[in-house]
């Protein structure tokens, strides 16, 4: 069993600059947690505290049990893979995975069985005499990974490992990435600023801002109840309308319409209303909250159109909803339908959840 | 011509004179000749009898009887070049070693822990390279002369070392600044205690620029004369370059061209074929230190 866990981890380089704010979490076995948030979150910062490259302010990191914060990196029985992939450049495929087990004596028949295995997953067989300097991009983020999967270790760390890919070969790694470390028991964190890698790769996710943790909850939850304004607005794509709206009595007023307040929310001079475009929709019988605007912008994005609409009653409020590609709409007086169970309430002041 | 006639391709110029080609390659000919010139002739010299170099009409080429070995042979039979030799390559390879084994760990501190003060530390460093060198050599002569050190290979070997320090540091610090630090942090993560990283990581890849300064500092304490001239008085001690200087004909009136020019030859090879073993090496590590220097 080789829990991670952290404890209200802190990293302060001076007093003002705190990238990282006390922090607690644990990740365990068989979790694949993903920390995810805009640069300057602290993710990676958090990362290399973890893997013991960076000095703790505060806090304690533990693995299994074990207290790790004193010790130094190689004594922590993790692995870590690189956004550079760091592969050193004078070894070769073999030696670069082999390095990390000689250093621990492991004997040279058990270092030949792990990285036998280790590159028969990832395909590495036929490059296992080249030099990094031989191999192309997806080549070497296969060697890093290889490099970690042979340590066998406590923990995994992956330090935005696909942002060097280029599109397509991302969407197959992480394709990759995803079985691979299906297999695995150890617990791995994954620092990403991509909310799909997030979304698709992860058990847990971890979304920062700041130097705080704002939500931490399985990928599924965080993206239908987003803990707060920052969760809503970071996770999903196209973005979530946000809007602020003056509250009157039960209701507020979007443009000339009335949405209904749900108990929660009725309190305050005004509210956040939040709703995904993809969860905006054409009207359809019974759909009872519909509003009207006019269309100044659609953007196809093959299978639905991105539809940005301007709504009767006011200028500045733009409404974005994705309808499916083989619906008719006019461009004027637009009707769309705000579905009340696919609404969110957050507060104008703490930006928290108001609904549960 | 044809650049004033942006649409003539040299297709249509097939009849005329490919001017830009013939431009071209004469202008590198004379570069070539301009350059290597004056090294043709000092090697030619030596290998000319002593009447074809004094020959009225100039010899440029001396035919099969015009041809001798004799400078050479001289030189090592009556000159002694041979300990000459060894003294210039003790006290350059020493001096070079030293320089590269205290300059580079400066160069990696410099580069890579945040030190108070570290571009006063810099400034300071560059600074002592704007001295003319020249100017040191009294001061160092005092010096040398109340430590005894004179007549001692560290008479030259301190004073090589240090000089060479500044160039060895600055250049091996903006080496070190763009070797990625992911890898050093990968290495620590694999297990390698400091001392194993710098040897078995950063050593390996810091080669080239190794190569490149050592190659530099070799190449001055080689050629060094004046502090050579100075501290060493004892004939078995003398480097090359002054060795050479002192080459004196059988009779006060008599120039020896022969063995001056072998002699010259004798204390550029060993340079050329370090330069052309290393070449590749010497590329990387100049532009590594020149794109971010």
């Amino acid at each position: 069993m080789a829990k991670l866990e952290l404890q209200n981890l802190t990293k302060a380089y001076s007093k003002t600059v705190v990238p990282v704010k006390d922090l607690s979490l644990t990740v365990d076995d068989n979790e694949f947690l993903t920390l995810v948030g805009p640069s300057g979150c602290g993710k990676s910062t958090i990362l290399r505290m973890i893997a013991g490259l960076e000095q703790v302010t505060q806090g304690t990191v533990s693995i299994g049990g074990r207290d790790v914060t004193p010790l130094a990196p190689g004594d922590r029985n993790i692995a870590m893979v690189f956004q550079s992939y760091a592969l050193y450049p004078h070894m070769t495929v073999y030696d670069n995975m082999a390095s990390g087990l000689k250093l621990r004596k492991l004997g040279v028949g058990d270092i030949q069985k792990r990285i036998q295995s280790a590159s028969q997953v990832l395909g590495l067989d036929p490059l296992l005499d080249r030099r990094p300097s031989q191999l192309s991009g997806g080549q070497r983020q296969r060697v890093a990974l290889g490099r970690a999967l042979v340590r066998e270790p406590d923990v995994f760390l992956l330090d935005e490992p696909l942002s060097n890919l280029d599109a397509l070969l991302r969407e197959q790694v992480r394709a990759d990435l995803k079985q691979i470390f299906e297999r695995q028991e150890s617990p791995v964190v994954y620092v990403t600023h991509d909310q799909t890698e997030a979304m698709t790769l992860s058990t847990k996710v971890a979304v920062l801002s700041e130097g705080y943790l704002q939500q931490l909850d399985a990928p599924n939850e965080i993206y239908r109840r987003p803990a707060n304004r920052f969760v809503a607005g970071f996770i999903g794509s196209p973005q979530m309308n946000l809007m602020t709206l003056e509250r009157v009595e039960n209701s507020v007023l979007l443009g000339e319409f009335k949405i209904e307040l749900p108990d929660a929310a009725r309190k305050g001079s005004s509210v956040i209303l939040g709703i995904r475009p993809e969860h905006v929709r054409l009207p359809q019988e019974g759909d009872c909250q519909i509003v009207r605007g006019d269309v100044f912008l659609v953007e196809n994005l093959g299978m639905s159109d991105l539809v940005s609409v301007r709504l009767h009653g006011s200028d500045d409020r733009v409404l974005r909803a994705m309808l499916p590609a083989d619906a008719t709409w006019s461009r004027e007086n637009i009707e769309l339908a705000l579905p009340p169970q696919s609404i969110h309430w957050f507060d104008v002041e703490t930006e928290a959840r108001l609904t549960s | 011509m044809t650049t004033t006639h942006p649409t003539a391709t040299p297709q249509a110029n097939a009849t005329g004179i490919p001017w830009k080609k013939v431009l071209l390659w004469s202008a590198i000919a004379l570069t070539v000749i301009f350059s290597l010139g004056p090294p043709m002739w000092e090697l030619l010299t030596s290998i000319k009898t002593n009447s074809a170099i004094t020959a009225d009409s100039v010899v440029y080429f001396p035919s099969l009887d015009q041809f001798t070995v004799e400078h050479y042979v001289q030189l090592f039979q009556r000159n002694q070049f041979h300990i000459y030799i060894f003294n210039s390559a003790l006290v350059a390879i020493v001096s070079t070693v030293l320089c590269l084994g205290i300059g580079s760990p400066a160069a990696y501190a410099l580069a890579r822990l945040r030190i108070p003060g570290e571009q006063i530390v810099l400034a300071c460093v560059l600074v002592v390279t704007l001295f003319p060198y020249i100017l040191l050599f009294l001061g160092l002569l005092d010096l040398v002369r109340a430590l005894g050190l004179a007549n001692n290979y560290l008479a030259l070997i301190i004073p090589y070392t240090a000089i060479n320090m500044p160039l060895t540091i600055l250049v091996m610090r903006s080496f070190f600044q763009q070797l990625p630090k992911d890898l050093e942090d990968s290495a620590k993560i694999d297990g390698y205690n400091t001392v194993q990283m710098l040897w078995q990581i950063v050593l390996p890849m810091t080669l080239p620029a190794l190569v490149t300064t050592g190659i530099l500092a070799f190449i001055f304490a080689w050629n060094e004369y004046i502090f050579a001239l100075t501290f060493i008085t004892r004939e078995s001690m003398k480097t090359i370059p002054v060795a050479a200087a002192q080459l004196g004909g059988t009779t006060l009136f008599e120039v020896p061209y022969g063995p001056l020019a072998a002699a010259t030859v004798i204390g550029t090879l060993p340079l050329v074929l370090l330069v052309l073993f290393f070449q590749r090496k010497i590329v990387q590590g100049l532009t590594a230190g020149s794109v971010k220097g």
